[in-house]
């Protein structure tokens, strides 16, 4: 990962702004694409996430800000004068013509020889395993195989980078996860920059290198799978990706990088930096690092009683009412740290695993001073 | 400065295509359409000069013309001959489309295809087939008197240019109404008699208020044209009933009275207008087409 | 037993929208049979059938140069006037579907003239006009008049199905390294194809069988097929024009039976490549 990030950025947003009307789409974001990266958009449907791949690939205006691919300003610059190729959600084949003709349409546009055209085309049918099909008509194939033509006559011209705007979305579930092994092995294989656009958080995790998280216009955290879910910076992120248990807290001291919080459940004491004395903040803690004990533990004073504990096969997942009501959810596999309904626990976690974040209210400020009197995005 | 000159270009890039390819449609409607429409409105209000001509002087003797008896009579003939065609091109059509909408595949394509040929056999030779039929001479006389009966003198009626036009206009009233009811999606018949409504019930609270559009759509494209169509009055009446359609044509032709013919056809176009105003209040002019 | 009843029941009420049918297209087609009897009729005064002849056809191909040259005037028309039609209708569609601009809606309301106005008006409204700049009725005319009524439906036809396009369609186009141009003359045009066929069809028809228009706008020299006959049908029709209808109708016949045959033919082509 990091000889990536040595590397100059493939394609650089910087400041972009995207407004429909008054409505604010995209709102200020900054982020470097590196060559030969998996990039993932991922957020909920409205975030922003398709709207900033189009304007890459020049589908969009972009209403301030800059767009670079590999150091060229590509403001002005039509779809067809830019070196990127996108798969769209809807395949978007071209019905009149068969496969090899769709496969073969951005080589024509380059004045391709025949024979050349007829060469590169039987060999990215063969990459995506669709040698024999060439003179099947869109409407006679199947969804997968629909995607893998999309597929094939978008990497066919060699792009510097493939955008794919939500390309699994149509597919049943099984198919969708060969599918995501399937792309994560051509994207591998070929070394082209992918930027994937989804809103499903198991394939993001599943396929890319880094992801960035994207809410109402602004990314709220960039990195990889572990950092987003062992760290996330946000509330949102906490939320959005997995399940976590989030607490409010307000910090009560802060004594040699250790943290002494207040919360309604109790009070806690964790390792972080970086908060300052009363300030609001959130805790976060995944389900699975929840431990329970029937004594206090040093440090912990979160007393709660079993409501229910459900078997789901590999993982237990209890249910935990605190003492202002507050359910905890915590998983563990069945031969863990156990106890029947109704028992009175004490919950506690290891050291650095959970995380504290800083409440939004500063950020809604940045929002505002950012946009420079434009709405704020809900 | 130099965000104004990009969008500059941005906006070249697309007006260019856009004239290009609007104007001919746009040149060509304005040309042969507004120009003399709007020419037709101008002599509307000018003067009858002699042997035919237009005499550039501004009048309302046309429009104070059509306010003769005579004419007011012809003008209230015209629109119930088309208001009777209308409702009898409905009464016919409805079961008809409903007919069509009922059949599938291979069989819908024949009665489709069926109901377009006929467009394709010229249309004055298959009024004249019924001229033949029902003329007082005619097929159906003959037989009306080999069974011993008197001959009935079917032609040179007003009945008999509604039937005329009726037989002219049918299609226009089929397709809309075919059209809606195809649209219907089938499960809503269900849906109704699974809530228990009778068949009758099932069409008076599903069936009929969807196809309204279809109704109104064939509504009018039968009305407008039965307005003006001067020929289907010529053959069917015999010359004994004057339409409007063929009093404009007539001020045109053999009376050179242009200024009057304008006037006529602007009272034409104005009473259509109204009707198409009414229309827009209850129906979308979008399923006119 | 209830089921059966029902199924029963069912299919009588089927009989009787057939009944419905039946009878309708017997009103429209009974005129169009009696053509056909009477152009092989011995009588020349059409009144009683007095026995079969072929002699309406002999002089039809030997003598009558007028109605042949009529049907040339009318098929040249409706080809000139269609081909224009669906040329400039087109591109008016696809522009009229991608941007927006000033003077749409003026656009769009022009479009509706021509069918909310009776074709009386517009007829009288085109002699009016070329009589005002001194232009002589000719074959010119004529398509320039046919033309304008026949762009609107164009359009209409065209319209739903250019708005049925998936939008990314032509991005990706776009996406692939096709200019506008190169989008619109690989991709949206090729895809709308069916439906220009659909409105040409359309133009055809309107313009082959139109009387009221035609008769405004044929010169002396262009009498299209309708209106040669309307100047008969008020007086003696004589039956070779009713052999030429037969003809013609055979010809129709023949033309809708091969367009049918080689859909159908390519539909089995389809189905076979989708079952290999």
């Amino acid at each position: 990962m990091t000889e990536k990030m040595d590397k100059k950025p493939i394609i650089s947003l910087r400041n972009v702004i995207k407004k429909y009307g008054e409505n604010l789409v995209v709102n200020k974001i900054n982020l470097d694409i590196y060559q030969g990266e998996f990039l993932t958009l991922l957020g909920a449907s409205g975030c922003g996430k398709t709207t900033t791949l189009r304007m890459i690939a020049g589908f969009e205006d972009i209403t301030e800000g800059e767009i670079f691919l590999e150091d060229e300003n590509m403001a002005g610059k039509p779809p067809y004068h830019r070196n990127v190729n996108t798969v769209f959600q809807s395949y978007a084949l071209f019905p009149h013509m068969n496969v090899f003709d769709n496969v073969a349409f951005g080589l024509v546009e380059k004045k391709m020889k025949k024979a050349e055209i007829r060469k590169k085309v039987r060999e990215v049918l063969e990459l995506v395993q669709l040698t024999g099909f060439e003179r099947r008509k869109p409407d006679q194939m199947s969804g997968g195989q629909k995607q893998r033509v999309a597929i094939a006559r978008a990497i066919v011209n060699n792009p510097r980078v493939l955008l794919l705007d939500e390309p699994l979305g149509a597919l049943d579930l099984k198919l969708r996860r060969q599918m995501q092994l399937d792309l994560k092995h051509l994207q591998q294989q070929l070394n082209i920059t992918f930027v994937y656009v989804t809103h499903d958080q198991e394939e993001a995790m599943t396929m890319s290198d880094r992801i960035a998280i994207m809410n109402g216009g602004v990314f709220e955290q960039i990195g990889t799978a572990e950092e987003i879910y062992e760290h996330p910076k946000t509330k949102f992120v906490a939320d959005f990706i997995g399940e976590s248990n989030i607490f409010e807290t307000s910090i009560h001291a802060v004594e040699e990088k250790m943290l002494k919080l207040i919360m309604e459940q109790g009070d806690v004491t964790v390792r972080e930096q970086g908060f300052e004395v009363n300030e609001i903040a959130y805790l976060c803690v995944r389900p699975e690092n929840i431990k329970i004990s029937e004594f206090p533990v040093e440090g912990f004073n979160l007393k709660g009683i079993i409501k229910e504990n459900i078997y789901v096969g590999s993982q237990i997942k209890t249910t935990i009412e605190m003492i202002n009501g507050y359910l905890v959810k915590k998983t563990a596999f069945p031969d863990g740290d156990m106890k029947p309904a109704g028992s009175i626990v004490y919950l506690y976690w290891d050291d650095g695993k959970s995380v504290l974040m800083h409440t939004k209210e500063d950020k809604i400020y940045n929002y505002i001073e950012s946009a420079e009197g434009g709405s704020i995005p809900s | 400065m130099k965000k104004e000159k990009k969008k500059k270009v941005k906006n070249q890039n697309h007006t260019l295509p856009l004239l290009a390819m609007i104007s001919p449609t746009v040149i060509w409607l304005f040309l042969f359409l507004v120009i003399s429409l709007v020419y037709i409105i101008v002599i509307s209000f000018m003067t009858k000069g002699p042997f035919g001509t237009i005499k550039w002087m501004p009048s309302l003797q046309s429009y104070i013309d059509f306010l003769n008896p005579v004419y007011l009579k012809v003008f209230r003939k015209s629109v119930e001959i088309a208001a009777l065609t209308t409702v009898f091109c409905l009464l016919v059509s409805y079961p008809f489309a409903m007919a069509l909408s009922k059949t599938t595949g291979k069989k819908k394509m024949l009665f489709m295809i069926l109901l377009v040929l006929p467009f394709w056999i010229n249309g004055l030779i298959r009024l004249n087939g019924w001229v033949n039929i029902l003329r007082e001479t005619g097929i159906l006389n003959s037989l009306l008197m080999k069974i011993g009966l008197q001959p009935i003198n079917f032609m040179y009626t007003d009945g008999a240019i509604v039937f005329g036009m009726v037989y002219a206009f049918l299609p226009f009233m089929v397709l809309p109404i075919n059209n809606s009811l195809s649209k219907m999606d089938p499960a809503l018949l269900e849906a109704a008699s699974d809530l228990g409504a009778k068949k009758f019930r099932t069409f008076c609270r599903v069936t009929l208020p969807l196809s309204i559009p279809g109704i109104f759509s064939g509504t009018i494209q039968t009305f407008i044209p039965s307005l003006g169509a001067f020929y289907i009055a010529d053959i069917m009446g015999g010359g004994n009933t004057m339409l409007l359609g063929n009093l404009i044509k007539n001020q045109f032709t053999s009376a050179r009275n242009w200024p009057s013919g304008a006037a006529f056809s602007v009272v034409l176009i104005v009473f259509t207008l109204i009707v198409m105003k009414l229309y827009n209040k209850v129906g979308n002019p979008e399923d006119l087409v | 037993m209830k089921a059966a009843a029902k199924a029963g029941k069912e299919k009588k009420n089927g009989y009787g929208y057939d009944l419905i049918a039946y009878t309708v297209y017997a009103f429209l087609y009974l005129p169009i049979l009696i053509v056909i009897i009477y152009s092989f009729n011995k009588s020349e005064i059409n009144v009683n059938f007095t026995g079969f002849t072929l002699d309406w056809y002999k002089e039809l191909f030997s003598k009558d140069r007028d109605l042949w040259q009529a049907l040339k005037t009318s098929l040249l028309l409706a080809s000139y006037s269609t081909i224009i039609s669906c040329v400039i209708g087109t591109f008016a569609t696809i522009a009229m579907h991608r941007y927006r601009f000033p003077g749409k809606q003026i656009i769009e309301n022009l479009l509706y003239i021509p069918i909310v106005i009776p074709e009386i008006v517009i007829g009288i409204a085109f002699l009016a006009t070329m009589s005002m700049f001194g232009i002589n009725m000719s074959m010119t005319t004529l398509v320039i008049s046919h033309v304008t009524f026949c762009v609107p439906f164009v359009i209409f036809t065209l319209r739903p199905r250019i708005s049925g396009f998936d939008a990314s369609i032509e991005e990706a186009a776009m996406d692939l390294g096709a200019n506008q141009w190169h989008t619109l003359k690989r991709v949206t045009i090729p895809m709308l194809v069916p439906g220009i066929i659909a409105s040409a069809l359309m133009s055809f028809t309107l313009s082959i069988d139109d009387v009221t228009i035609s008769f405004f706008a044929a010169g002396p020299e262009n009498t299209t097929l309708p209106i040669k006959i309307y100047g008969m049908v008020r007086g003696k029709i004589s039956p070779d024009v009713y052999g030429q209808c037969v003809i013609i109708m055979l010809g129709t016949i023949a033309l809708v039976a091969a367009a049918m045959l080689i859909l159908s033919a390519n539909a089995r082509r389809t189905k076979r490549i989708q079952s290999n």
